[in-house]
């Protein structure tokens, strides 16, 4: 009745009990944290703006991104994921997301900050439609809990038109 | 004088009740670990609601030994969720964000490229070969929350099979020996 495997189950299923009770109110006590980020993303200019081979449009320019997204932090938050995606219409798809530049924000500390940079990723079309073409930009971030529920919101700023000409 | 040969009999007949009870005993444990797997796969949509990441891919946000739990509905896929998905020739499912997404006006198709957010190039060298983009048949589910550490225990067993046998044999034996 009191053997060493019955009382090793008791504690063992009593400390997991406890650990899974503490990681929900770690994951929920985030839900009373509302945060206020901002952000601003400029297109500076257009480097490049060809039709490749294959026949689709690339485009590589140089962005200035500056955000606060400090109020995003809690005790339970490891990182927050941001990312900058054009986002726009083509006559074949009803959405383009391509993501321009991402990082990971580790601590509080870091979340406010600017940066200039040209993109990360490739801003390829699927087609030759980018002439002239007006897509708007947009700052999405996932939120990485310690432990729990994760959660994602954005931010959508203005526009930008692309030139009418390649160049 | 009979009742010398009826004594073994009955003996008998508790050893068989108690090897029988154990049985049902073992198969409840199987049923119902059965049971909330699957009750788990019609909650979340997901083929697979549970995965633990085996790579480091995703540093830091997700590390070895990480469990993740697996959500899968009819809404469209979009940039910045982080997908499980399966590629053909390959055994092991791949963690990974999704960076660009195209959604097809007249078949309301995703093509999706995705990258390891600890990966310096994005996924195209992993897909199958002349595959450029990820389509919704090869995506398992989004990842819509974690426990750290839970399921070290796998990559350990999957390094080392041997932990895997030695562990499974104690098991069996601790629950066909157990009294109660």
């Amino acid at each position: 009745m009191h053997s060493f495997g019955y009382r090793a189950n008791a504690l063992v299923t009593f400390a997991v009990t406890i650990l899974a009770i503490m990681c929900t109110m770690a994951s929920f006590s985030d839900n009373f944290n509302s945060p206020s980020p901002t952000a601003r993303v400029q297109v500076l200019s257009i480097n490049r703006f060809q039709k490749q081979i294959h026949g689709n449009d690339e485009v590589t320019m140089t962005l200035n991104i500056s955000m606060d997204l400090q109020s995003l932090f809690t005790w339970n938050t490891k990182q927050v994921f941001v990312f900058v995606a054009a986002e726009y219409e083509t006559p074949k798809n009803s959405l383009n997301q391509i993501s321009l530049w991402d990082g990971i924000i580790p601590s509080k500390e870091n979340a406010k900050f600017s940066i200039h940079t040209s993109n990360k990723y490739r801003f390829i079309d699927q087609g030759s439609n980018l002439r002239g073409k007006e897509f708007n930009l947009t700052l999405h971030w996932h939120v990485m809990p310690k432990t729990g529920k994760m959660s994602a919101d954005k931010i959508v700023m203005t526009g930008y038109r692309l030139p009418v000409d390649y160049r | 004088m009979d009742w010398i040969g009826e004594i073994p009999e009955s003996l008998k007949s508790i050893k068989i009740r108690r090897i029988l009870s154990q049985a049902i005993s073992f198969g409840l444990i199987v049923t119902s670990a059965l049971m909330i797997w699957k009750a788990l796969m019609c909650w979340t949509g997901s083929e697979s609601p549970v995965v633990v990441v085996l790579t480091g891919s995703m540093e830091p946000g997700f590390a070895r030994g990480d469990i993740l739990f697996l959500h899968m509905n009819k809404d469209p896929i979009r940039a910045g969720e982080i997908v499980v998905y399966n590629v053909e020739g390959r055994d092991i499912p791949i963690v990974h964000r999704v960076i660009k997404v195209h959604e097809a006006r007249d078949t309301g198709e995703d093509y999706i490229l995705t990258k390891g957010d600890n990966n310096d190039y994005d996924d195209i060298g992993l897909y199958a070969k002349d595959q450029l983009w990820l389509q919704r048949h090869h995506i398992m589910g989004k990842v819509i929350g974690f426990l750290p550490y839970v399921g070290y225990g796998t990559i350990i067993m999957t390094d080392l099979p041997i932990i895997k046998y030695i562990l499974t044999g104690a098991l069996v034996l601790l629950i066909l020996t157990s009294k109660d």
